[in-house]
Formats: C-alpha cells, structure tokens, sequence
C-alpha cells in the first residue's frame, strides 16, 4: 500500500515538474511554474521520507532544516548582480551531493550486481566532474579567478588521459566483490574532479553563459545517474528534464553567437587561434581616432532623440547601473522619446542575465526588446547608448573574416545617428577583441563606471526638464 | 495632344475612367482633354464638372473618339449598343488605347485593335512591383471589392453586425469568414470589424497571417505544414493532403460563421471552388455567401455569377460588378492610376512609350499595329521574390487581388524559419537515436533478461529516461529568451531532486558510514533546494509589464 502512494506520489511530482518548465516559458505563467516545482519537490520529499526505507529520520530532519535555513537566508540576501555566481554555486551542491549518494549506495551494501556497480561509478563521475566544474566557474564569475581562458599545452591530450584513465579505474571497479572497489571509486572521483576543473578553466569570456547552462545541464545528469543507480524513477525523471533543459539553453546559446557547442567546450575562445589576426586588425582600425564625449553631449543628444535604444552589457551588471538606467528612461520617456532595450542573447554573464537586472530596476518588459526585434530598427534610431557592452556590438563580426567573432550576430548599433559607448576604459572586451567600432564615425566614448556616468546623466536630464 | 474619355458601354458599368480632379492633373501634364457627355453621371461626376476642370465636353462616342491620341476607358472595348459598331473599329489609326483588357481572354479583339494600328496598354497587365504601385489598378479596384462585399453580405444579411443588449434582448455579433487575405479580404475584414462582427481569415500562404492579426481579426490555419506562397504573391495551387485539411476546416467553420466571403483567384485558372454544397447547407439559414471570384467562376459551388440566389435557405451574392457598385470612390482611385500612368509614358504632353521601361513593356499588348502579348519574359519583370522583399511589410494596399506581393517573411523571420525546420529535423533524428537505442537494448536484453532481474529493471529505466529526455526537449524550446536565468534557477532547484537519493541511501544501509554521506547528501541538495526556488520567485516577481 505504501507503495502504490509513493508512486502516486512521484508521478505527481513528474507532472508538476514538468509543468512548472513549461510554466517558466512565458511571463505570464512563470511564477505560477516556480510554484508548481516547488509543490512537486515538497510531495516528493515528504513522500520519500514517509516511506519505511527512511531510518535515522531525527538526522535527516536536521539535515532538512539547517540546509533550508541556509538556502533561504543566501537566496534573500544575494544581489541581483552575483545572480551568476549563485546559480553556478548551487550547481555544485548537487555535484556534491551525487557523489556522496554514490558513496553511500555503494558502501549501504544492497544488491551489488554489475549493473548497480556500473550506475554508482558513472552517478559518481558525473557528480565529481559538475561539482569541480562549478565550483571554478562561480570563482571565476565571482573574480576571485581571472576569467581568462587557462589553456594547457595539448589540452585535448590531457582531456583524454583523464577520461581513459577514469575508464580503466571503472572497468576494474565494476569487477570487485562487495565493497573491495573502494580505493578505485575514490581515484575515479578524484580523476573527475580535475577534469571538471580543467574542463572549465579552457573555456572563458563571453563562453561563460554556456558554461553555466552546460553544468546546468551536467547537474541534471548527474540526478537522473543516482536515479539509475538507486533504481528512482523521479530521479530519473527530473534529472533528464533538467538535462535536457540545460542542453537546450546551451544550444541555443551557442546558436546566438554562431559557434558549435563543441567547440564552445575543447574552445579556448579569444585566444590562441584568433589572437594575431585580430590585433591586426586593430592595428588598421587605429588609424581611427576616438572621440571623447561629455556627460553634456550625451545629455544634449539625448534631449533631442525622438528614439532612443539602450545596450546593455556586462559592464552594467557589474557597476549595478540598472536603477539609474531605467531613472535616465524614465525620463527620457516623461520627454515624449520612445526609448527600449536592446538584448543580445549572450549579453552578460548568463542567459537572461540583463533580463532579470532590467526587472530588477522596474523596467517594465515590453520594452526590452530580443536582439532580432530590434535590429531592424537602428537606422531610423537617433541615440543608442551602450552601456558596458562591447562584443556584441562589434561590427568586425560582420566584416572582418579574420576576428575570432566572425560571423557571431551583433547589434547592429552603428546604424544609429548618434552612439554613445558607456565604458569605464579602453580595454578590449571580453573576449580579448577588438572593436573598430570605437573609431567608427558616429561613435564617442564616454567613459567612467557606468553608474556614475548615469548618475550625472539623470542629474543633468532633470535639471533638464525642471 | 488630346486625350479622350468616353462613356462606358458595358451593361450595368457605372464607372469612368477620369474625374474632374485628374481632367486637370491631366491637363497639367500638358494634354488637351475631351469628355462624352454624360460619362461620368452614373459615378456622380456631371459634365458640368468636368467643364469646370478645363475638359471639352462633345456630344457622342464618335464625336469622342475621333481626333483622340489617347484614350482612356475602363472595360476592354464592346459592341457599342448604341451605334451598331464595335469600339474597336471608333479608334482612330496609330491612336492609344489604356483601358482593362484581359488579353487571355480576349484574343480576338487584340487582333481587332492591332488591325486598326493602335498601341494598347492594358491596365490589368501592369506588373505588381514596388515602382508601379501607385498605377497598380487591379488593388485598387481589389480594395473597393472587398468593402463592398461586406456592404452587399450586410444587405442581404437580416441580422446587426455589431453585438447589442438592449432592453429588448441582447444580440450577438455576427461571425465573418473571409477566404483569402489578399487585399480585397484585407478590405473585407477591416469593413466588416468597423461595422462591429467578429471576423475570422483564412489564407494558404502564411505570410497573411500578421496582415490578418493587424486587422484584429482571427487567422484560421489547418494543420499541416505547406506555405501557399506562389509567384508574384499569389497564391500556388496547393496537395490534395493540404486540401482534405483546408476541406474539414471549412466545414467545421460553416456551421458556425453567418458570413462567407470568398476572394480567392489564382492567375490564369478558373477560381477554386472551396465552399462546397454541403458547407453551403450546413450555414444557419439566413446565413449569406459573397462570392468576389464569381467573375471567374466563383468559389462557392452554388454560385450563379452575375445574380443573387438563395439555396438551402443561404443568400449567395454573385455579383460581377462589386466595384461598379461603388462608382465614385472607384472611378477616382482607377483615374488616378491612370493619371499616374499617362505621367510616365508622356513627356511634356506628348505620348512616348517606352517599350524599355520594364513597367510598361509588360502591359502593352499591341504596339503600333503589332500583338505584342504575352511579353517576352524578363527576370526583372516578373514580381521576383526579391522584388517583393522591397516592398517591405505591405500595408493592404500594395497588396493585389487575391495575393499581395508583400508580406514575404523579413531576413530575420527566414532565419528564424530556416532554425525551425533544422529545430524539427533535429527532433527527428532525436526520436530516431531513442528508437534504435531502445531497440539495441532489447535485443541485448532479450536474452538475458529472464538471467537478470537487474538488466530488466535497468531497461524499464533507461525507457523512463528517454522519454524524460523527450518531454523535456519538447517542453523546453518555447522559452523566451527573458526568462533564461529563472529558467536555470528553477531547474536549478529542481535538479535538487537528488536530495531523495540521500534520503534513501542514507537510510539502506546498515548506517555508519552510508548514513553519514546521506545526511551530508541531503543537507547540500536542500541547500540547493531552498536557495534555487527562492531565488527564481524573488527574480520573477520582479519582472512587470508596463
């Protein structure tokens, strides 16, 4: 009789999850989908821990309470901003915690045929190599590891050593009688872990959102391999929505800035290969001069724009400029201007990243427009302002066969009358390019942190109006 | 040199091919212009007006014609009924004839004409690119046929348009089905809103859908998937599958529209015959059929072109003459296409026609004595898809008669087009490598599945899997891309599902040191858990609309 409810009850937590993804598809529906997962992860838990498998229930409860606390106190008190580094910080928890599940499957005994051996070795390595992974990528989103690619000499070598290496540890693991195959489950792990970790240090720059959509999608794996393994199928089930959810997000990624997945992953981006022409490049865009603005001319412009599109980037993420972005639209607006967003797909450090800052600020989302919907529309625009954004503004991905960013579809902001680059210096961008759209004929930089710089615009547009 | 404008012979033609307003744009152009008495009264133009606009008004089709270089009518030329002679034989030696002429159908009197060495341009010929619009006769008329359609359906028709409650009972809007979104169904749907019905189009090619949607009206689709684009913006003739389809669509709708108009021709074919008998029966007696193809045949079975009847208790208008019926608005629009035209193949007032010009060679039909139709075909003639993309997003009217040579998908929208169709060969290939890995695994557990219990469940999970994996890649795709970062959250959150697998090893086991890393287990995954949901509803109550 038990359990038939707990079956009943994992399949009703398949559906909800389910249709919380498919919540999460439009604006309308979205928080409506975040509850109905949060609804098919309470049946599920408490169905789990209702059934009799479940012994030291007074230490599990404990576990519950304190890992609670903890989620919710860090999921309060996160900025917006560190959005990034959070989601890549909990995607380790779950690489974490596979790993220990596999541990503790194989070490609680049980059937240990082949198969199971095989399911706890694989549950394991997926756990390790997502847990390492994301813990390098939340240093790197973070800071506290430079963001640049780190390539080792014939990577792809040592890539494979690792894996053959795990391979031969697994082969000799699924043989062992009873629990004898522990020593090699723990030099699998730690094989795994550097691989996760190298894995990531290769990939960097405007790579990062699908590094992140990619251990999303990994976590998701990792979940459905201890369902195999513990014989769940909820696990099972979720884990292979999230991983294919992952894989989705990471494909349409990549799609947005015309690379391959593959090569997003063995890449190494900005770097080795594009690296000589590109500053070749630079060398003749040079020749060019650019032009400084004030926080005047950028204020006069603006009061004359009938239209007026904003580029985000990851320069305003970082100096939290979006209140006093959507204040300078405010007002732009209260002046009669029609002023939107301008998103492109890899804009920041995640997908959807400039999204969630933009709603954070209030800005109201119908006027954040996709990349495609407003393309169209820069000829006839009279101000674009891009704020800390810099390759997917580039035109060299459109003219310049020899840039590293070829063919990767930007904004096409250099049509507009007047652009105005809001940068805090003359670096290139992120990934390591650089941009003849600096010396381009109706660009001028206007640098500084982009918040203050905003400040002083807001300031000036009001004095402006009163 | 003189320009002349007589009056329509045709039975039942109301309209004329010149105003007073374009007599004196004409003259402007440097042309002396002449008008048959009483050619305009039947469109609510007197002579009057036209002595006031500078033209001379003469008394009689000979008096007209004669001494004319150009003459400028409306329907192709007809036994004159009152004379006893053919129009034709009125034209005076090496004069110019522009008027409606429909060289296919009318091959005989291009003899005729070419006999009597008259160069004639045919307005019905003109090519529907973005440089010809403004003489581009067929969409203006279009557009007048359509409104008029739902004027005739509201006549015949005894119930209000518009939704009413009144003291007296309520009254439910009337429902409109509008066949065919070129720019006579985008007139149709606009008039039919503005009078208050609800109203509903359907159109083959899928570009029609946005035009129709702008117009607030409902856009039908069948399910299958075959664009309708033809050539020029017409649309093609369609699959016996896409057929069958577009055929149980239109019966389900006949039972509950009160109006049908139907506007679909295609080029050079009899028009298609969509409503059938049956639909006709099935409509709610009372219910009215507007056939705008009836000059071609129609596109109801029942229709009789050229009258009004009444089958199954259902009224189906087949008038030939929707624009004729609105002879004022009709006559100034056709005029001033005219106009236009006589602007570009005269200079200073005098004709010069440039059989160069890649607009007109194709609507001169007889040059100089000669039958020059059909014209040699020409790439830059022919409404070329990319003629057509220069068009822009088409406002209806640059649209045509049944198809508008607008309305292509924009770049953008092929590129999004182009990522579906690899997005569902993708799909395909994902179900094939489902199929044949589940085919694989049975063969492999066929034989020892009975040996293993093990290897039996493992397949039970592996189909779980896939299909999990399936659903998942369905569910996923329609994301916006605004809500990427709460979609990785919440999948984020969920993925903390692991959290059961520390529920249940930490609890399997003989305790000691399974249950430790359970617990530990558990405590990551409800990190996780809690954190991952949080985070998603705090990100996504701030997402506003304006």
């Amino acid at each position: 009789m038990a359990g038939v409810l707990l079956t009943v009850a994992y399949l009703a937590a398949s559906v909800l999850f389910i249709l919380s993804l498919r919540g999460l598809s439009s604006q309308e529906t979205a928080q409506r989908g975040n509850l109905y997962g949060t609804l098919g992860m309470v049946i599920a838990v408490a169905a789990t821990l209702t059934s009799p498998q479940v012994l030291t229930l007074q230490w599990v409860l404990l576990a519950l309470v304190a890992g609670s606390g903890i989620g919710l106190v860090v999921a309060r008190r996160v900025a917006m901003t560190a959005m990034p580094e959070l989601v890549a910080l909990l995607h380790s928890f779950v690489g974490i915690a596979a790993v220990l599940v596999g541990f503790a499957s194989y070490l609680g005994g049980g059937d240990q045929g082949v198969i199971h051996q095989a399911e706890v070795f694989v549950a394991v390595f997926i756990g390790a190599v997502t847990f390492t992974g994301s813990v390098l990528a939340f240093l790197k989103l973070r800071g506290s590891v430079s963001g640049k690619p780190y390539l080792l000499r014939g990577r792809h070598g040592f890539n494979i050593a690792l894996v053959s290496g795990c391979l031969g540890l697994g082969v000799g693991f699924v043989g062992e009688a009873s629990t004898d195959g522990l020593p090699l489950l723990v030099w699998t792990s730690v094989l795994a872990c550097i691989l996760g970790v190298h894995l990531v240090a290769a990939i960097g720059g405007a790579d990062m959102p699908v590094v992140v959509s990619l251990l999303n999608s990994y976590s998701g794996w990792t979940a459905s391999a201890a369902g195999f393994m513990l014989g769940n199928d909820l696990l099972i089930v979720t884990g292979a929505l999230v991983g294919s959810s992952g894989a989705i997000l990471s494909i349409i990624m990549c799609r947005a800035m015309n690379r391959s997945i593959l090569s997003v992953v063995f890449g190494g981006f900005g770097s080795d290969a594009g690296g000589t022409p590109a500053r070749s490049a630079a060398g003749d865009a040079a020749a060019g001069e650019v032009r400084e603005a004030l926080v005047a001319d950028v204020v006069g412009a603006l009061k004359s724009a009938k239209s007026v599109i904003i580029v985000p980037g990851y320069g305003m993420a970082v100096a939290r400029a979006q209140h006093a972005v959507r204040e300078s639209v405010e007002l732009l607006r209260g002046r009669g201007a029609d002023v939107r967003f301008a998103i492109h797909p890899v804009a920041g450090r995640l997908p959807g990243h400039m999204n969630v800052l933009l709603a954070e600020a209030n800005v109201p989302y119908d006027i954040v427009l996709e990349m495609d919907e407003v393309n169209a529309d820069f000829p006839s625009t009279d101000v674009v302002l891009v704020i800390g954004a810099n390759d997917i503004v580039n035109p060299a991905a459109q003219t310049d066969a020899s840039s590293p960013i070829f063919g990767m579809p930007v904004l096409e902001v250099w049509k507009a009358r007047d652009v105005f680059m809001l940068k805090r210096g003359r670096a290139a961008g992120y990934a390591g390019v650089d941009n003849p759209l600096f010396y381009h004929a109706s660009t001028r930089m206007f640098f500084g942190d982009a918040r203050d710089s905003m400040d002083a615009v807001v300031t000036e547009l009001r004095q402006a109006g009163s | 040199m003189r320009i002349a404008i007589p009056k329509e012979v045709f039975p039942g033609e109301q309209r004329v091919a010149a105003t007073p307003a374009s007599v004196a744009r004409l003259r402007e152009l440097g042309f002396d212009v002449v008008v048959e008495a009483g050619a305009g009264v039947r469109a609510a133009y007197p002579d009057a007006a036209y002595a006031a606009a500078g033209a001379g008004i003469l008394e009689g089709p000979e008096a007209t014609w004669q001494d004319a270089d150009l003459v400028l009518k409306v329907c192709p030329p007809a036994e004159h009924p009152g004379l006893g002679r053919h129009e034709a034989e009125l034209i005076p030696q090496g004069a110019t004839l522009v008027s409606f002429v429909w060289p296919a159908q009318n091959g005989a009197l291009l003899e005729r004409l070419a006999a009597r060495g008259a160069t004639v341009i045919a307005m019905d010929q003109v090519p529907r690119v973005t440089r010809a619009q403004k003489m581009d006769a067929l969409s203006s008329m279009a557009n007048i046929a359509g409104y008029r359609a739902v004027i005739e359906a509201a006549h015949h028709f005894g119930r209000t348009f518009a939704p009413q409650i009144t003291a007296a009972g309520s009254v439910p809007p009337a429902t409109v089905l509008v066949i065919g979104a070129g720019v006579a169904g985008l007139a149709s749907i606009a008039a039919a809103k503005g009078l208050g019905a609800r109203v509903r189009a359907f159109d083959t090619r899928a570009a029609a859908r946005e035009q129709v949607e702008s117009l607030g009206a409902e856009f039908l689709e069948v399910e299958l998937e075959e664009s309708g684009d033809g050539a020029g913006g017409y649309a093609k003739v369609m699959s016996a599958e896409f057929l069958a389809a577009e055929r149980k669509l239109f019966t389900e709708q006949a039972r509950e529209v009160d109006i049908v108009i139907t506007t679909a021709l295609i080029p050079g074919k009899p028009a298609p015959k969509l409503w059938e008998a049956d639909m006709v029966s099935a409509m709610t007696p009372g219910s009215v059929v507007v056939d705008l193809a009836s000059v071609q045949g129609g596109n109801c079975e029942l229709t009789r072109p050229g009258e009004v009847v009444v089958e199954h208790g259902v009224t189906i208008v087949g008038h030939e003459d929707f624009t004729s019926r609105m002879a004022t608005t009709a006559s100034q629009l056709y005029a001033t296409n005219l106009m236009h035209l006589v602007d570009d193949i005269s200079d200073d007032g005098v004709l010069a026609v440039d059989m160069d010009d890649d607009v007109i060679r194709p609507a001169v039909v007889t040059h100089a004595g000669v039958v020059c139709w059909p014209p040699p075909p020409s790439e830059s003639v022919a409404p070329s898809p990319a003629a057509a993309v220069a068009t822009g997003p088409a406002a209806p009217s640059e649209a045509t008669a049944v198809g508008a040579p607008d309305a292509r998908p924009s770049v953008a929208g092929a590129g999004r087009a182009a990522r579906e169709t690899r997005r569902s060969n993708r799909g395909v290939l994902f179900v094939g490598l489902i199929v044949a890995a589940l085919w694989i695994g049975l063969r492999v557990g066929q034989g020892e599945a009975t040996a293993s219990p093990a290897l039996a469940a493992f397949m039970q999970h592996l189909t779980v899997f896939v299909l999990a994996c399936f659903v998942g890649w369905q569910v996923i795709w329609n994301v916006s891309p605004a809500l990427h970062t709460p979609l990785m959250s919440v999948t984020n959150a969920i993925s903390g599902i692991i959290i059961l697998g520390g529920l249940l090893s930490g609890a399997a086991g003989s305790g000691g040191a399974a249950s430790v890393l359970g617990v530990v287990a558990v405590l990551f995954a409800t990190i996780n858990v809690a954190g991952g949901f949080l985070v998603t509803q705090r990100m996504l109550r701030m997402f506003r609309k304006r």
